[in-house]
């Protein structure tokens, strides 16, 4: 019995046909995955069934055996359709209480049924078995914990169908999985749920259809049991992408940066490693594992309580990013969007800004040319889609975005690049350009240390690799000799 | 309740709570005439103008917003309200209703201009306040007015203490005032769907938006609301001046914006109570009291209100920089 | 390529605009009282008056190019004012020739000394202590004038040195000192804000603060920078009303304070922090200055000068999101969105 069928939707923006006759179908209670490349049209399709945009005429939404041509977002709520953004559309400065029951401040009368409140957002946290401080402010809450309160609110607004938009994208895996837990209790409900995630391995554990859709066309709903990640890769990007584990030959003599004993509390503890120039290091584990909080100290954005750095040989102490930077330590942050690239600003401010105190000249002025010399030369040698680099880096794809940010870094002459995450919410095309400029940029010299949870990510495109865990290195691999099986085993064990 | 109480210490009404109670009590000993019932009054009666608009000032800035022109506002409801009432008999209510509707239609204005121009609200309220107090100064030439109606000058004076040497203590139309308005944003803040929508749009907007709020129909009431409180406040204002003048209220909009910031109102929107507010306000003005009490010369008075600020403001980034500094990333 | 021109067509629609609107402003004024306005004498009276609020915007647009607001460079101008003028009226009358001018060096010393003071101040609160621009410059603003209305017990001190005087009210081969001043102030300003580190890392600063820290860059030292150039530009807007005046007090200039705000916007300096040139700010100060001149030309009142100036705020602000509308609906349209 089918809870929302979308028949022959198409949606066209301008000249461009992002939806083309569309057919989607979705049972009550049926757990449901979305999958899709950039700018593949699952945004829209999204969108539609929300009633945040129509179709196009001749399409049609049918909900609970009501045909309609097209929804608003009051009717689509109205008829039990509810959306979990990926910033989750939480009020920060309110309660636990007053985010779950938000729907009730919309109604009349106007006075504020504080009872009603507690009630709605005790009743929606039994029914799927949390159990949350309901006076707890939502800022104070942890991001899983804030997830669980976009669920509640959903459930309070008596969903039938709930929609999240890349809900594992922030979580531990510990967290994914009681997420995954509760997707089921949301099953045994009846309310169906319909995930948008670029996480293969979660879909296929949980999602029993998967439909796959590129540009603009659904291209098939599959059944998920019998479905394997290469399978939905191929569909989704139309091409194979086969990676083969690298026995590069890597000269260990004296090691470029060496880390003994390292500690902060409460972040990590006693992390020692060496990292030769040429090699690619990979530091994989849960998220929370330290792994950032490890980089920012290398990075010298925060202080180590114990243990010391040595580059060279030499020990080193930095009081800031700053002195890391001069030292030849480049970090590229997981949020590049936000910590790495001014997105307003121009393409060629941003490649320059790491070294423009070295472009004024004696007069303090920045020469013009060195100016354009600087930026054309790492355009050109990133290939960076370009057709004015006074641009703002916002109008590039997120592809060419991520290489202003390499380049950004490789201006500073560095000798170690820390990547943090560098694929997130990069579809496989792109992450394959960025794989391919990690292994020439190693094959320069350059000592790369990639942080990931992907466990395929560092098997293939490093050549050791260490296992982080509740803030301690556990495991180290090489990675020729190992497997996906092995080092998962050693990062959920 | 302890868990309550640990939620409470950490907000900035607790500091200003105990600072508040330090300098009371530390005034009280010095100068016993600071707790007398006539000091008192006089500390609401000259306070009344700031807290009717500061408490108004908190639900503009809850909302994420920030108001420039109440002022203005405040001036033409005040002018054109007593010119009126100087030439018809139109009596208290007349006077207040005048002064109230003129308030609301500007406040309504600000909100409509900062709904459609899509510039953020402090720009556009500086426009409308250049705009209004041009327009208020070019109108009146900006010539005070002098004589105000017998009934108006005469205010209301109901008695509630007598001592007993006869003396009489009465409530007078600043103190209901201020108490009226501190009631009713109190009351809309908490106990209405319109307040709480009002704290949940400061909070994330676009999550308002999503969730159904009509943040549009919520920003003409937040701004109509400041103006109504800009039209009351002035007849207060008047009354307790006993004259009208179009260049008395306008320049001091920061004092108001300063008290509600200092009662833990934040710039970026979605917090402050009216709790903080009445602290902040009361603050000021016991440390204004007091300095004068202890003798203090007057010329000092606005820079103990600058050193209380900043230690006030620079007490509430606490949060902010331990963020920054311990998670740079998260900040 | 409608979407890929953005950054540039940005400063070029802010310099359209308001090029556009000088024309039409001197076209109109110009029929009916060109020979006024534009004489001499109008010339004259517009080159004098115009300086002090540009001097006052100038140092607000830094600020807000920084993402930021300074409530406090008006406190600062009056109370490094007062300062230099407590000097100078010091200065004991036998004093002569080197000496002389080795007090108004020392005058003019202690008034920038004054003014970095309160500049490193509001730096240390917003870059280090994290406080929020307004409201950290709210605070300082009233301690600022707290200290010069407690120092001068809010009189008016006046009797400068003709040197002085003469920087508010001489003129150079024609051109008045003030505007002089101005173009010391304005031309550099523009220079620096555009071709150096300094100057680059503010408007970085005012479009993401965090990034610019990830890049390498002590913020913090970055907001000291930043607030100590806008109260240096206060300094100077200070020095210029006492000369121009002949004395200094705690409460000159005041009403100034929202005013730079509203001609910084009008310049197309982007109140989110980021974007802006002081090319533009300079073209809406001498539209600003046109209006007010205008306006006592015509024997208007000189309060409608305010309303005119809110009223050409309220337009342009209009016509830009009447743009941005059309231009959303447009893009909408035409984009593919994922």
């Amino acid at each position: 019995m089918s809870f929302l069928q979308i028949n022959k939707t198409s949606k066209r923006f301008g000249g461009v046909l992002a939806l083309s006759n569309v057919d989607f179908d979705l049972a009550k209670g049926e757990i449901h995955c979305l999958v899709g490349g950039n700018g593949s049209g699952k945004s829209t399709l999204i969108k539609i069934i929300s009633g945040v945009q129509p179709p196009d005429p001749g399409s049609e939404i049918i909900v609970d055996g009501e045909s309609y041509a097209h929804l608003t977002t009051v009717e689509s709520s109205r008829l039990g359709i509810q959306v979990i953004y990926q910033d989750l559309s939480l009020f920060p400065n309110l309660t636990v209480a007053e985010n779950i029951a938000a729907g009730l401040h919309r109604g009349y009368p106007h006075i504020a049924d504080w009872s009603a409140i507690r009630r709605m957002a005790a009743d929606a946290m039994a029914r799927i078995n949390i159990s949350l401080d309901p006076d707890t402010r939502v800022c104070d809450l942890s991001i899983a914990n804030r997830q669980l309160v976009a669920i509640c609110r959903a459930i309070a607004a008596d969903a039938k169908l709930v929609i999240m938009d890349e809900p594992t994208a922030s979580l531990t895996r510990h967290e994914v999985d009681s997420l995954l837990a509760l997707t089921l209790e949301l099953k045994r409900k009846g309310i169906a749920v319909l995930f948008v995630s670029h996480r293969f391995d979660e879909v296929l554990e949980i999602a029993e259809k998967v439909t796959v859709i590129r540009d603009g066309v659904k291209l098939g709903t599959y059944d998920a049991a019998g479905m394997t990640e290469k399978q939905l890769i191929y569909l989704m990007s139309g091409k194979t992408f086969e990676y083969e584990t690298a026995d590069r030959q890597i000269d260990r003599g004296q090691p470029l940066l060496s880390v003994k004993g390292l500690s902060r509390a409460g972040e990590y503890h006693d992390i020692s490693f060496d990292l030769h120039p040429g090699e690619i290091l990979g530091i994989t584990g849960l998220l929370g594992a330290g792994r950032t909080e490890l980089a920012l100290s290398i990075f010298g954005m925060s202080r180590p309580d114990a243990g010391e750095i040595r580059l060279d040989g030499k020990t080193v102490r930095f009081a800031s990013n700053t002195e890391a930077i001069e030292a030849g330590i480049a970090y590229v942050p997981e949020d590049r969007l936000a910590l790495s690239l001014i997105l307003n600003q121009p393409i060629s401010t941003n490649i320059a800004l790491p070294v423009i105190d070295s472009l004024a000249g004696p007069t303090g002025l920045i020469g013009r040319t060195s100016w354009n010399e600087l930026v054309t030369s790492w355009i050109n040698d990133l290939k960076i889609k370009v057709s004015n680099a006074d641009n703002a880096v916002r109008t590039l794809s997120g592809g060419n975005q991520q290489r202003v940010v390499i380049a950004k870094w490789l201006a500073t002459h560095p000798r170690i690049l820390i990547l943090d995450s560098p694929t997130v919410g990069v579809d496989f095309q792109g992450k394959d350009g960025i794989y391919s400029i990690v292994r020439e940029l190693a094959a320069k010299g350059l000592a790369v240390i990639l942080i990931s949870d992907e466990i395929p990510e560092v098997l293939y495109h490093c050549d050791r690799i260490f296992i982080m865990r509740d803030g301690r290195f556990t495991g180290e691999f090489m990675a020729h000799r190992s497997s996906e099986a092995e080092i998962g085993e050693a990062v959920y064990a | 309740m302890p868990k309550h109480f640990k939620a409470f210490a950490r907000r900035q009404e607790f500091w200003l709570a105990i600072l508040f109670a330090v300098l009371f009590v530390g005034l009280s000993i010095a100068r016993p005439n600071f707790l007398s019932l006539q000091n008192g009054v006089d500390l609401i009666s000259s306070y009344a103008y700031t807290g009717i608009l500061v408490s108004a000032m908190l639900v503009v800035l809850v909302a994420g917003g920030i108001d420039m022109s109440f002022a203005a506002v405040a001036t033409v409801a005040q002018y054109a309200a007593l010119t009126v009432a100087n030439s018809w008999d139109i009596g208290w209510l007349g006077v207040l209703l005048i002064a109230a509707a003129i308030g609301i239609i500007l406040g309504v204005i600000n909100g409509l201009l900062i709904n459609i121009l899509g510039l953020s609200a402090i720009i556009v309220t500086i426009a409308t306040q250049s705009v209004i107090f041009g327009l208020v100064l070019t109108a009146t030439k900006g010539q005070d007015i002098f004589s105000l109606p017998g009934w108006f000058t005469d205010g209301v004076a109901i008695p509630f203490h007598t001592t007993l040497d006869g003396y009489q203590y009465f409530i007078n139309v600043q103190m209901i005032g201020l108490a009226v308005a501190l009631a009713l944003t109190w009351f809309v803040l908490n106990r209405t769907n319109v307040g709480r929508q009002i704290y949940a749009m400061g909070g994330n907007v676009e999550a308002a938006r999503r969730i159904g709020y009509n943040v549009f129909r919520l920003n003409l009431f937040v701004y109509g609301y400041m103006g109504l409180a800009a039209g009351l406040a002035s007849i207060v204002h008047a009354q307790y001046n006993m004259s009208v003048s179009p260049t008395a209220l306008v320049g001091r909009e920061l004092d108001v914006i300063a008290a509600a910031f200092l009662g833990g109102a934040s710039a970026t929107g979605g917090s402050g109570t009216i709790l903080g507010v009445v602290l902040g306000i009361a603050l000021v003005a016991v440390v204004q009291n007091g300095l004068t009490l202890l003798g203090v010369s007057s010329y000092w008075s606005q820079f103990f209100t600058g050193i209380i600020i900043v230690v006030a403001v620079a007490s509430m980034a606490r949060d902010v920089r331990r963020r920054w500094y311990d998670n740079p990333g998260a900040a | 390529m409608p979407l890929s021109l953005g950054f540039l067509r940005r400063l070029d629609a802010t310099y359209l605009r308001l090029s556009l609107l000088l024309v039409v402003l001197a076209i109109c004024l110009g029929g009916l009282i060109g020979d006024r306005l534009f004489g001499e004498l109008g010339l004259r009276s517009m080159a004098y008056q115009m300086p002090e609020l540009g001097l006052l915007a100038l140092a607000q647009m830094v600020a807000l190019l920084s993402g930021g607001f300074d409530l406090s460079i008006i406190a600062t101008a009056d109370l490094s004012a007062l300062t230099m003028a407590f000097i100078l009226t010091s200065i004991p009358p036998e004093a002569a020739g080197l000496v002389y001018a080795g007090w108004i060096g020392l005058a003019l010393l202690c008034g920038i000394a004054v003014a970095l003071v309160a500049g490193l101040f509001n730096g240390i609160l917003i870059g280090y202590l994290r406080i929020s621009p307004i409201l950290a410059t709210l605070g300082s603003m009233t301690l600022i004038k707290g200290i010069a209305v407690a120092l001068s017990h809010g009189s008016v001190i006046s009797g400068f040195p003709a040197a002085i005087v003469f920087l508010g009210n001489g003129s150079l081969v024609g051109i008045p000192m003030p505007l002089v001043i101005f173009a010391c102030a304005a031309a550099p300003l523009g220079i620096f804000l555009g071709r150096t580190p300094l100057g680059i890392k503010i408007a970085m600063f005012g479009s993401s603060e965090r990034a610019l820290r990830f890049s390498g860059f002590d913020t913090g030292r970055v907001a000291i920078g930043i607030y100590m150039l806008t109260a240096l530009l206060a300094f100077m807007a200070g020095l210029l009303m006492m000369a121009r005046f002949d004395s200094a007090n705690a409460a000159y200039g005041e009403s100034y304070l929202l005013v730079t705000v509203l001609a910084c916007v009008l310049g197309g300096i982007d109140p989110a922090g980021g974007f802006g040139k002081v090319g533009g700010l300079v073209l809406a100060l001498v539209i600003l200055q046109i209006i007010s001149t205008a306006c006592v030309v015509l024997g208007l009142s000189q309060f409608l000068t305010l309303t005119l100036w809110g009223a050409i705020l309220i337009a342009v602000g209009g016509s830009g999101a009447l743009r941005e509308i059309l231009h959303n609906l447009g893009d909408s349209l035409r984009r593919h969105p994922g």
